[in-house]
C-alpha cells in the first residue's frame, strides 16, 4: 500500500510540473500585465519596476527562478496587493473556504448517500421519484440563483439569519454551507442511487438473498462498498472544487475567502497569485485522486488483485 | 451501418414531452420580441421597476432602468441558448476528434493523450476560461470558442472509452478480415455507432455551457450591456432583490426551465438507448 502510494506521488511529479508551466505559459502570452493599472509612468520608473520583480528576464529564466522558489517554499510577492507574499495570502483566505467547503460537503454527504440510497432501496415508489426529483432540481438550480434565493427568503423575508458575513457568530455559517451543500447533495443522490441500483441487480447480491440474508445484511456486508467506488470517482475533484472556494457564494455573502482570487488573480494577471492557486488546486486535485485509488482497493477486493 | 440503436422504437414519454417545453421555450424567444410594441434597449425613468402588468405590454415588469423586461428576457433566452448551441458544438468536435484518435490509435501516443487530459483536469477551469477569455479579448463569439474549448474533457473520455471497445468488436473485425481500409472502418463502423453516445453527452453538455454561461456574464466576465443574456439578467436581478423581486425570479426561471428541461432530455436520451457514461479514475 505504502509503496503503491509512494510510487503514485512520484508518478504525480511530472503531471504537476506540467500545470505550473502550462499555467506559466497562459497567463505570461495573456495579453497585459500586472502593472498596467499605472499608466504614464515615467519608462525609467517602469524598467526599475520590471527589473525589481524580475520582469525584465528572458521567460525561461524566468520559470526557473519561479520554480527554484517554489521548491524552497517560496511563493513569491503577490503583484498585485503590495507588501503581501502569496503564501500569506493564501493563508488569509484559505481557513475560511476550507471550514465552509467542508461543512458543506459533510451535509451534502450524509444528505445526498441517505437520500440515495433510500431512493435505491425503493425503485419507483413515491419515494424514489421524490428524491430524484429534488435532485434533478437540485443539478439546474445554478447557484448564483440558489444564493441570492436563499438570502430573499430566510434573511430578508423570515429575518432567521444574517445575509452576510459581518455578522457575528456561527449563523453567518448557515446560508453558505447550504448554497455550497446543496448540487454537491443533489449529484450525491443521483450516483449513488444509480450505482446502488446496479450493485443490487447484481448476481451476488440475488445470491445473498437466496440465502435469506436481511436487506440490511446484504447492504452492510455486500452492496454498500461496491456501491460506494461511483461516489468516490466523483468526490475526488468535487471536494477540490468545494473546498478551494466559491467565487459565487463569496461575492453574494461577501465571504473573504479563497475562491474570489481564481478570478481576480487572472483579471489582474497576478501572475505569481495565479500560480500558487494554480499549484494548490493542483496539487490539491492530485492528493484526492490519489486518496480515492486507494480507498477503491479497501471497497472492492477486485481492484486489489489487479 | 451497424448502429445500436434499433429504429423505429418510440422515444420515451418523458423524453417527448421535454423536447415539447424545449421547443415551445425556443420558439417564443425567437418570436416572441418581435410581438412586442416595446424593445429591450428603450430606458425610460419613468416606469423604472415597474412591476409584471398588461399596462404597455410590460408582462415581465421593468428594470432598474425602465427597459421592458419581456422583451429582455426573451433576447437573452435567445442569447444563452446561442452560446450554449456553439460552446457545446466547438467541445463536440475537439472532444470527438481527439477521443476518437487516442482510442483508435492507442498504445503509447493514446497513454500520452490522456495524460494530457488528466492534467488539464487538473487545472482550475475558471481561470483556464478567463484567461482565454483575455488572449482572445472580450469578443461576443469568442467567449462561447473559450467555453467550449475548455469544456471537451469528458467528451474526449468518453469518445476515447467507446471507440475502444467499438474497435474489438466482430463487425470491425470482419471489416478488417476483408479487407476495408482504416479510414473507411472508422467512417463507415466506427462513427456510426459513435453517433448515440456522442448525441447523448451533447444534450447533457449544453445545460453545462449554459451553466457556465450565465456563471460568467454573473460575474461580469461574459456578455457586456446593453446585450442581455439570462445570466446578466440574473446578476442585474440581485441587486433589486428586495424591492422588486421579479427582476430576479423570472430570468432565474427560465433559466431553471431550461437547464431542466436539457438534464431531463439528456437522462431520458441515456436511458433510452441505455449507454452509460464512463469516467475511467483519472490521476
Amino acid at each position: 500500500m505504502l509503496r503503491f502510494a509512494l510510487g503514485r506521488l512520484l508518478a504525480a511529479i511530472p503531471t504537476l510540473l506540467f500545470v505550473v508551466l502550462l499555467a506559466f505559459t497562459l497567463v505570461r502570452i495573456a495579453p497585459g500585465g500586472p502593472f498596467d493599472a499605472e499608466r504614464g509612468l515615467p519608462p525609467e520608473v517602469e524598467a526599475n519596476i520590471a527589473e525589481a520583480y524580475h520582469l525584465d528576464e528572458p521567460l525561461p529564466k524566468q520559470f526557473f527562478r519561479y520554480l527554484g522558489g517554489v521548491l524552497r517554499g517560496d511563493f513569491g510577492p503577490s503583484f498585485r496587493y503590495r507588501n503581501y507574499s502569496v503564501t500569506e495570502i493564501i493563508a488569509d483566505s484559505f481557513p475560511t473556504s476550507l471550514l465552509l467547503g467542508g461543512l458543506a460537503m459533510l451535509l451534502a454527504l450524509v444528505i445526498g448517500l441517505g437520500a440515495g440510497v433510500l431512493a435505491a432501496l425503493r425503485p419507483n415508489t413515491f419515494t424514489d421519484r421524490a428524491v430524484m426529483a429534488v435532485a434533478m432540481t437540485g443539478i439546474s438550480i445554478p447557484i448564483f440563483v440558489v444564493a441570492p434565493l436563499l438570502v430573499l427568503l430566510f434573511a430578508v423575508s423570515l429575518g432567521w439569519l444574517p445575509a452576510g458575513w459581518t455578522a457575528q457568530g456561527g449563523g453567518r455559517l448557515v446560508l453558505p454551507v447550504l448554497a455550497l451543500a446543496l448540487p454537491q447533495v443533489a449529484y450525491l443522490a443521483r450516483i449513488s442511487r444509480a450505482s446502488l441500483l446496479d450493485v443490487l441487480g447484481s448476481d451476488y447480491v440475488r445470491t445473498a438473498r437466496a440465502q435469506g440474508l436481511t436487506t440490511a445484511a446484504i447492504l452492510r456486508v455486500h452492496a454498500l462498498k461496491p456501491a460506494l467506488i461511483p461516489v468516490l470517482s466523483y468526490l475526488g475533484p468535487a471536494v477540490a472544487a468545494v473546498l478551494t472556494g466559491s467565487v459565487v457564494v463569496e461575492q453574494v455573502f461577501g465571504i473573504p475567502g479563497l475562491g474570489r482570487h481564481f478570478v481576480t488573480g487572472a483579471l489582474n494577471r497576478d501572475y505569481t497569485l495565479v500560480m500558487g492557486l494554480v499549484i494548490l488546486y493542483a496539487a490539491l486535485i492530485i492528493l484526492l485522486n490519489l486518496l480515492v485509488d486507494i480507498l477503491y482497493g479497501v471497497l472492492d477486493p477486485r481492484v486489489r488483485t489487479q | 451501418m451497424n448502429t445500436e440503436r434499433s429504429r423505429g422504437r418510440p422515444l420515451p414519454p418523458l423524453v417527448r414531452s421535454t423536447l415539447a417545453v424545449l421547443l415551445a421555450v425556443m420558439l417564443v424567444a425567437l418570436l416572441g420580441p418581435g410581438l412586442s410594441p416595446n424593445d429591450g434597449v428603450d430606458a425610460r425613468f419613468d416606469r423604472i421597476l415597474s412591476p409584471p402588468s398588461l399596462d404597455g405590454a410590460h408582462y415581465f415588469g421593468t428594470d432598474d432602468l425602465g427597459r421592458d423586461l419581456f422583451v429582455r428576457t426573451l433576447e437573452g433566452t435567445r442569447m444563452t441558448l446561442l452560446v450554449a448551441l456553439v460552446a457545446s458544438v466547438v467541445s463536440l468536435v475537439i472532444g470527438v476528434l481527439y477521443g476518437a484518435t487516442a482510442g483508435f490509435i492507442g498504445g503509447r501516443i493514446d497513454a500520452v493523450m490522456m495524460r494530457f487530459v488528466d492534467s488539464l483536469y487538473a487545472m482550475p477551469f475558471i481561470f483556464l476560461v478567463i484567461l482565454l477569455m483575455v488572449v482572445f479579448e472580450q469578443n461576443f463569439l469568442l467567449i462561447f470558442v473559450a467555453i467550449g474549448a475548455v469544456n471537451w474533457l469528458d467528451m474526449a473520455r468518453i469518445v476515447r472509452g467507446q471507440t475502444l471497445s467499438l474497435k474489438e468488436r466482430e463487425f470491425v473485425a470482419a471489416a478488417r478480415l476483408i479487407g476495408v481500409p482504416t479510414g473507411r472502418i472508422i467512417l463507415r463502423h466506427i462513427a456510426p455507432n459513435l453517433l448515440g453516445i456522442v448525441l447523448v453527452y451533447l444534450t447533457l453538455t449544453i445545460p453545462q455551457a449554459i451553466l457556465f454561461e450565465s456563471f460568467l456574464s454573473f460575474l461580469g466576465l461574459g456578455l457586456q450591456e446593453p446585450d442581455a443574456s439570462l445570466g446578466t439578467l440574473v446578476a442585474g436581478g440581485v441587486s433589486t432583490l428586495e424591492t422588486a423581486p421579479w427582476v430576479l425570479l423570472i430570468p432565474s426561471s427560465i433559466l431553471f426551465i431550461l437547464l431542466l428541461a436539457f438534464n431531463f432530455l439528456g437522462d431520458g436520451l441515456r436511458d433510452a438507448t441505455d449507454v452509460r457514461a464512463r469516467r475511467s479514475p483519472s490521476s
